[in-house]
């Protein structure tokens, strides 16, 4: 080297990398920016949370309606499969092959009667027992698999798996608690509510690639707070507003949470001064966009959260599930799988599609969201020593009957903070 | 603007490409307050992705049933929508008459959308085609169904202005 400051350079190139990933002295009511930055972090994430003891939303049961239909998905960053069955069940299979790892499945949907993987052709019928393996003897007396090579040992993995009303879940544990149990009585009761057990009918998907942690996704669904203050179209058209009757509900000791208001239309009184982005003057030309038919649910909007990356609930007539799909630590999938009941008449289909318009990528209440989280990962990635504050409402965990409180991200980094060791 | 003779393929082609045009030049220069004026009043207008379409799944990300929500959609972007700022161009091409049933075109497009934010290089932010039944008015040619069917698996971040 013939820079003359060498030595300094040499010392700071041998020192060791040492990030102390300590959580701020204040709790729960902090959040450090390196959970939204850090591999390492993340990939503890994908290992204590989707492939641990939790139970993880796969899809809809309509999405498999004959024997052999498939849909693909993810848990966490791991491709799986699920599949109807002869007898009528639906299994949640690994997408891997047991051979060298290939994706058995590499279309979203399909129908088949068993599974072949594309690369050397093992097959699989569809609860993953491996059927047949070619040249297994052989080819012309030679090569072939060792003679005590036992197919029965190298099928693929069947996770467990429920059907709840329609819905599948499944957990790579076998310690895992029961899916009831798991859940709670408070979010259960909002998974039977949006699924009584009545047939469900199929509307689409949306899906798209954030640019931000996928927690972010998750706190916003926690975050009624935003709510009323971003979303300028859900404040004046009364779909959610501070001074709505609300219910913020930790639970699963703040893994879950079960938020919901009620719709309560346009309307001006002592909150809309505070909300800077009232539009008093704004009028939309058709106002069925914003006008709900009376349903199941009276007025109460919202769901519950289901940890670790999915999401029950209802907008207007729109009813949907959301995922979320973490691929890298900086960027999420959001899928959005929309439905409605078989029993639905032409109008209420009209408008679960019409109020559809209201959410996803496009949507008028939330093209703000995607917008902002993207925004805030950029600005923690600059700064991953910095912290972000949660103390709005208070600096406890208690469930709250109002929206301005940040409350059930609060229960949230206490959970998460155990279950990490953090 | 008068119609030429639908029966003379070549002018009704060049036709249509400046109806495509002109739709692009509306978006892209921002003038979304003239977008409505493209459309039918009893227009269907839809933005999905080619796995609802070929799967026969009717849901739009964008899903406009009358020529008023269209005009809504003008309305929310410019009043109550918070979006980082961006330029887009509409790439449109392959212009294609399929069918004519009297007074009605049916025709398909391909479209791609470069989105260009603040701070970044420009990207392919959606590519797909248009399938498209214009109907042929006094004043010229108008959407009365619009499916724009998107190839991109996953919409990149937000779609913000229409396709």
């Amino acid at each position: 080297m013939t820079c003359s400051d060498s030595a300094v350079l040499d010392t700071a190139a041998t020192a060791p990398i040492h990030l102390e990933r300590r959580w701020p002295k204040e709790g729960y009511t902090r959040i450090p920016n390196w959970v939204y930055t850090d591999p390492a972090i993340f990939q503890k994430e994908m290992d204590v949370f989707f492939a641990g003891q939790t139970w993880n939303y796969v899809g809809l049961e309509c999405e498999v309606p004959e024997t052999g239909s498939y849909k693909r998905n993810w848990i966490g960053n791991r491709p799986v499969i699920m599949v109807r069955t002869e007898t009528g069940d639906v299994n949640v299979l690994e997408n891997r092959c047991a051979h060298r790892g290939a994706q058995i499945c590499w279309q979203n949907t399909g129908r088949v009667t068993d599974f072949t993987c594309p690369y050397h052709q093992w097959n699989y019928d569809l609860h993953g027992n491996l059927q047949g393996v070619p040249f297994r003897r052989g080819a012309m007396g030679k090569g072939g698999m060792p003679r005590d090579f036992d197919p029965k040992q190298n099928g693929i993995r069947k996770l467990r798996s429920v059907n709840r009303g329609g819905s599948i879940w499944a957990t790579f544990s076998e310690e895992a608690p029961s899916f009831e149990d798991y859940c709670g009585p408070e979010v259960l009761a909002e998974i039977d509510h949006m699924l009584p057990g009545k047939p469900l009918k199929l509307l689409g998907y949306s899906r798209q690639l954030i640019p931000s942690n996928w927690k972010m996704y998750l706190e916003n669904l926690k975050d009624p707070y935003h709510a009323t203050l971003l979303h300028t179209f859900y404040i004046t058209f009364g779909l959610w507003r501070a001074d709505s009757k609300s219910e913020c509900t930790p639970t699963g000791g703040g893994a879950h949470s079960v938020m919901v208001s009620h719709n309560e239309g346009k309307k001006k009184t002592e909150a809309t001064t505070e909300m800077s982005r009232f539009r008093d003057d704004l009028e939309l030309l058709d106002l069925e966009t914003v006008t709900p038919r009376a349903e199941f649910n009276r007025g109460r909007v919202g769901g519950a959260w289901v940890f670790p990356a999915a999401q029950f609930g209802i907008q207007a007539n729109s009813l949907k599930t959301r995922h979320v799909i973490p691929r890298s630590p900086t960027e999420h999938e959001l899928v959005f799988t929309y439905y409605g009941y078989e029993d639905d008449d032409e109008e209420m289909t009209r408008l679960r599609l019409k109020h559809a318009n209201l959410l996803g990528p496009a949507g008028f209440v939330s093209m703000d969201d995607s917008e902002m989280l993207n925004q805030v990962q950029i600005g923690v990635t600059g700064y991953p020593e910095a912290r972000g504050i949660v103390e709005m409402g208070g600096r406890d965990t208690e469930p709250a009957d109002y929206m301005v409180t940040e409350v059930l991200i609060r229960s949230f980094y206490d959970y998460y903070r155990k279950a990490m060791g953090l | 603007m008068t119609l030429t003779d639908l029966s003379d393929a070549p002018a009704l082609r060049a036709q249509l490409r400046d109806f495509y045009d002109d739709y692009a030049f509306c978006l892209d220069e921002g003038r979304l307050e003239e977008w409505p004026d493209f459309f039918t009043e009893d227009c269907h207008y839809r933005v999905l992705s080619r796995e609802n379409h070929d799967a026969g799944l009717p849901l739009g990300l964008i899903y406009c049933m009358n020529k008023n929500m269209v005009r809504d959609r003008v309305t929310a972007l410019r009043e109550t929508t918070m979006f980082e700022p961006r330029s887009l161009r509409h790439f449109i091409s392959g212009v294609r008459v399929m069918e004519l049933q009297g007074d009605h075109i049916v025709s398909q497009a391909n479209f791609a959308v470069m989105e260009s934010l603040s701070d970044r290089e420009p990207s392919l932010n959606m590519v797909g085609r248009y399938l498209d039944v214009l109907r042929v008015t006094p004043d010229g040619l108008a959407i009365s169904r619009r499916d724009c069917v998107y190839d991109n698996y996953r919409v990149r971040t937000s779609l913000i202005v229409p396709i």
